[in-house]
């Protein structure tokens, strides 16, 4: 184990990719240089140019010819800098990459990754801080990755690139600085397979990306006041883990889910209507939905700031629902 | 309040209608200037054979439309058969090919299995697509046909990247990308093409001038109507190619291929050719006169100017050419047979190729 930031964790996944297959590149504005976030730091040094590809600033292009490569049997790994930026793209992602399997009867494959940050990060306003996860789930034919953790970042990428399907990875702007243990070597962690961060008695705490960790301060507030809150990390939002999210409902009978997405159509509808629709008479409160209001994201720190779910707000929403 | 607006200021505008009143569009009748080097008896036969083919497929395809036995959009290549037949014949094997909707020419041409392809129109198990693209959507990884795309301009970024996996692999083939006048007006085509010669591509685009985007004609919906000229800014060659003569498609289709292939980067031909057809089935293509698509029949018709080459310079007897003939209505007819026959798809095919693990 090494202790990486969420940062290097990937880093280190896509070189070992890339050093594992020569049909691993990566392509984006700006890689050369290391990437908007330095999240490519180092790499042109040892993969040249033609595997950490800069290319113009035309994100149509650079998914289109992503998924044009990728058809052909190349592995790309595209960057979008931000996820608000990926709409440029999105013809090329949504119409193109997750159809094109189905629609050709299983012909064509598109291992394609397309790393999208999303999240608030130190006022980057309204156009660079969406979390847009939701948006993709609703599309058949693209995975949703969302990791939490340096150890998930390294192990998701890694698996996200070894997948024939197109993936889409969006990591939080926040979590770059973030350091956690890393597993050396072929860390792979599979889709599907949440995590729980804590297992508790009185209250489900779902959620995904960055808000996970506020989560699990809420549940060591809520520790303090006797109520255990089990934590359970998405990891991927397509495929979700509904097994083990129903399995833990179904024990404490309360549903708390957690985004930092607006919460109007957030993929917390889909997993509150999904516990409501299977587990209505195991429920002993009401489901409990937080996230963002429906509003775009402000630039001045104290408007940002009332933008987002705190610890604070889910603690007492836990406290409420436990009925103390 | 702002419809009179309009009215007042729109004074110093021409009429944005104006063009569709003309008869015969002049822009329709221009014939580039090309002078091909003549074919060889073989090859006269051979492009004879591949666009009669397309032209009796698509015509049996029409048929089946009329019949209820295809549904959706079906977009008939008929009238465009030399465009795809004389760039084959300069292609490589293992040259890839890629294409908007407009597809069935395209796959014939690339030697995709008529059965294969009249079954998807149909909707049927065997088709290539098993009953799950149609018309607009199939792909055969061993014959290099990378589709069949139904977001017009969408092909020309992935054709784009086609080119960018084989400069990657350095496998020495080239990707023909198709794409129409309508499509040229599309962002992404220059997005494409900046990238494409930044980084010397193996990439010809082929525009096809149809002269009809949908409905509206070339002169109407494009700012500039010489085409070859769209990639000067990115200085990438193009030239106008008398895309009705498969002879002369045949040869700048060399001259461009060749270029990619040296590692020299993309290369634009735009052939000027015409579609008989409306732009799909449902279109009655009451945008244009009939004696503007008769003119056109008559005149520059590209299956015609090869059969008369046949019979006048080659000799070639009239019985040889009702052999061809009746060897693809053969073809085809084997082709409708099959579609209309085979099953449907099986229901459960529908949870198939989503993903590769599936969960509900």
């Amino acid at each position: 184990m090494a202790i990486m930031t969420y940062a290097d964790a990937a880093k280190a996944g896509l070189a070992e990719e890339m050093r594992r297959d020569p049909h691993v590149w990566a392509v984006g504005e700006d890689l050369g240089r290391g990437g908007v976030f330095g999240q490519y730091g180092g790499m042109l040094a040892e993969f040249g140019p033609e595997r950490i590809s800069d290319a113009p600033i035309s994100e149509a292009c650079i998914m289109g010819a992503a998924v044009g490569a990728a058809m052909m049997g190349t592995r790309p790994v595209v960057e979008m800098r931000f996820s608000d930026f990926a709409l440029c793209a999105i013809d090329e992602l949504v119409n193109q990459a997750a159809k094109a399997r189905y629609m050709f009867g299983g012909q064509a494959r598109v291992p394609l990754v397309v790393r999208e940050p999303i999240g608030m990060w130190r006022s980057s306003a309204a156009q660079h801080s969406q979390s847009l996860e939701s948006w993709y789930t609703h599309i058949p034919g693209l995975v949703v990755v969302c990791p939490s953790s340096p150890a998930d970042n390294k192990g998701l990428l890694k698996t996200a690139i070894r997948s024939d399907d197109p993936v889409v990875y969006m990591e939080h702007k926040g979590l770059w600085p973030v350091e956690g243990e890393v597993p050396e070597g072929d860390h792979l962690v599979p889709f599907g397979k949440a995590n729980v961060l804590r297992e508790g008695r009185d209250v489900t705490i779902v959620s995904w990306s960055a808000q996970v960790h506020l989560c699990m301060k809420a549940a060591e507030q809520l520790a303090k006041d006797g109520i255990e809150a089990e934590v359970i990390d998405l990891r991927t939002l397509w495929p979700w883990d509904k097994d083990r999210v129903l399995a833990s409902v179904e024990k404490t009978g309360r549903l708390i889910v957690a985004q930092e997405a607006v919460s109007v159509s957030g993929f917390g509808a889909e997993i509150a209507a999904t516990v409501s629709e299977t587990l209505h008479g195991a429920l002993k409160a009401p489901v409990k939905r937080l996230g963002a209001p429906r509003i775009p994201v402000s630039y001045a720190p104290p408007l940002e700031d009332k933008a987002r779910v705190t610890a604070d707000q889910i603690a007492a929403a836990a406290t409420a629902l436990v009925g103390r | 309040m702002a419809v009179a607006a309009r009215k007042t200021s729109g004074g110093g505008r021409t009429d944005r209608g104006a063009a569709a009143e003309t008869a015969v569009d002049p822009a329709v009748s221009e014939v580039p200037a090309n002078n091909p080097p003549p074919f060889t008896e073989a090859e006269d036969l051979s492009a004879y054979h591949e666009m009669l083919l397309i032209r009796r497929f698509e015509e049996k395809a029409g048929q089946l439309y009329g019949m209820g036995l295809i549904g959706g959009f079906c977009h008939l290549y008929i009238g465009q058969e030399a465009v795809v037949v004389g760039m084959q014949m300069a292609a490589n094997e293992g040259d890839e090919v890629i294409t908007g909707y407009r597809d069935h020419g395209h796959m014939l041409a690339c030697g995709m299995d008529p059965r294969g392809v009249m079954a998807e129109l149909t909707g049927r198990r065997g088709g290539y697509s098993k009953g799950k693209g149609g018309s607009m959507h199939m792909f055969s990884k061993e014959k290099a046909f990378y589709g069949g795309h139904g977001i017009v301009g969408a092909q020309v970024s992935l054709g784009t990247g086609l080119g960018l996996a084989n400069w990657y692999r350095e496998d020495g083939k080239v990707a023909l990308v198709y794409f129409g006048d309508g499509a040229a007006n599309q962002g992404q085509v220059y997005e494409s093409f900046n990238m494409a010669e930044l980084w010397k591509l193996p990439v010809v685009y082929i525009i096809e001038n149809n002269k009809y985007a949908m409905g509206t004609s070339v002169n109407r919906a494009s700012a500039q109507t010489d085409f070859s000229k769209r990639g000067v800014s990115f200085n990438i060659p193009g030239e106008q190619v008398d895309g009705m003569d498969v002879r002369a498609v045949r040869e700048a289709g060399q001259r461009a291929i060749d270029f990619a292939r040296s590692g020299k980067g993309p290369y634009i031909l735009e052939m000027q050719t015409y579609r008989y057809r409306g732009h799909s089935m449902s279109d009655p293509a009451k945008y244009r006169t009939k004696d503007e698509v008769a003119k056109m029949r008559e005149e520059r018709d590209p299956i015609e100017m090869v059969r008369k080459r046949l019979l006048e310079s080659h000799k070639v007897g009239e019985d040889e050419l009702k052999k061809i003939d009746a060897k693809v209505r053969e073809i085809v007819n084997d082709s409708a047979e099959f579609a209309s026959h085979d099953p449907e798809p099986d229901p459960a095919e529908l949870w198939t190729d989503i993903l590769v693990e599936v969960r509900a």
